[in-house]
């Protein structure tokens, strides 16, 4: 199994994400920089990690998602290669159009970071099996822009197509039906604020983000 | 040449940062403001030959998120 995280300047859970990759999955994990045009042969999955890309200039994940790499992940995802997005890495899927809606500032103003509980809405995708479908769980979060927005017409129609995956159990910054994370509508692309790369082993104070890469294995092996 | 691109949230959009500078200005004991929506302001230098339609394209695809914001043009 070989896998990708992609690296922007700012990203800071890259290393983090390539450690949950290589010890839950036994993926061959590659870390490749943003400024490549192409991506390694064969790849089972492509994590887009959270972090601060670009310093979070013009708008959280604006940059990256414009960066040269990014035409190769839309390609990829396009054969259908799963893409994993988490917190910033949300907000470059949003922004370069790879899934519906905008992350914008939270509700608060504030930064929020803590652990939250989470609904799993959908235990149907290739992320998910890991979980029953709703499921409690607890993950972190630690995000300046995690407040999801998108018309009305959008929200009914990822909510009727079963594309959110993850609902926050209580408002954590103002997010549209408190919708945590997101399906495209192939269901290989999902983006989340929440870091299950965080939640892998109890010495982290858990491992309900374990159960994500494990479901993974599962559908992609 | 000198374009200004102002990027605005649509109608609808809820602004935090807004809502933050609102309560900050009455909280400076200045009444009678009813609502603050915050943008952006880009100032681009350019060529001459820098069309209307390039610089709408440079809007839709980097300056403003679509989904999100409106941009409108003004050129000096």
């Amino acid at each position: 199994m070989r896998a990708a995280v992609i690296q922007f300047p700012g990203s800071n859970c890259d290393r983090d994400m390539a450690v949950a990759i290589r010890d839950v999955m036994g993926a061959d994990t590659s870390l490749v920089w943003h400024r490549e045009s192409q991506l390694p042969d064969g790849l089972d999955l492509i994590a887009i990690p959270g972090g601060f890309s670009y310093g979070d200039y013009l708008r959280s994940g604006a940059m990256a998602a414009r960066s040269p790499v990014m035409q190769a992940v839309v390609e990829a995802a396009g054969r259908g290669v799963p893409v994993l997005g988490v917190c910033n890495g949300f907000q470059i899927l949003t922004e370069a159009g790879m899934l519906p809606g905008a992350l914008m500032r939270n509700a608060g103003i504030r930064f929020v970071c803590r652990t939250v509980k989470l609904i799993v809405e959908n235990s149907q995708s290739l992320f998910t099996s890991g979980y029953d479908a709703g499921e409690e769980i607890n993950i972190p979060v630690a995000h300046h822009d995690g407040n999801y927005f998108a018309d009305k017409a959008t929200l009914d129609r990822i909510e009727g197509e079963g594309r959110v995956a993850f609902r926050y159990a209580d408002p954590v910054n103002g997010s549209a039906r408190n919708i945590a994370g997101v399906l495209n509508d192939a269901g290989n692309v999902l983006g989340m604020m929440p870091h299950p790369e965080r939640m892998i082993e109890a010495i982290q104070g858990g491992s309900d983000g374990r159960r994500l890469f494990e479901g993974l294995i599962r559908e992609i092996a | 040449m000198k374009t200004r691109v102002f990027v605005t949230l649509k109608n609808g959009v809820l602004d935090p940062q807004g809502k933050a500078i609102h309560h900050a200005l009455e909280g400076l004991g200045f009444s009678g403001v009813n609502d603050v929506r915050a943008g952006r302001l880009i100032e681009i230098e350019h060529e001459s030959g820098v069309s209307k339609a390039d610089l709408e394209a440079m809007c839709s695809k980097l300056l403003a998120n679509m989904v999100i914001e409106n941009f409108e043009i003004e050129q000096a």
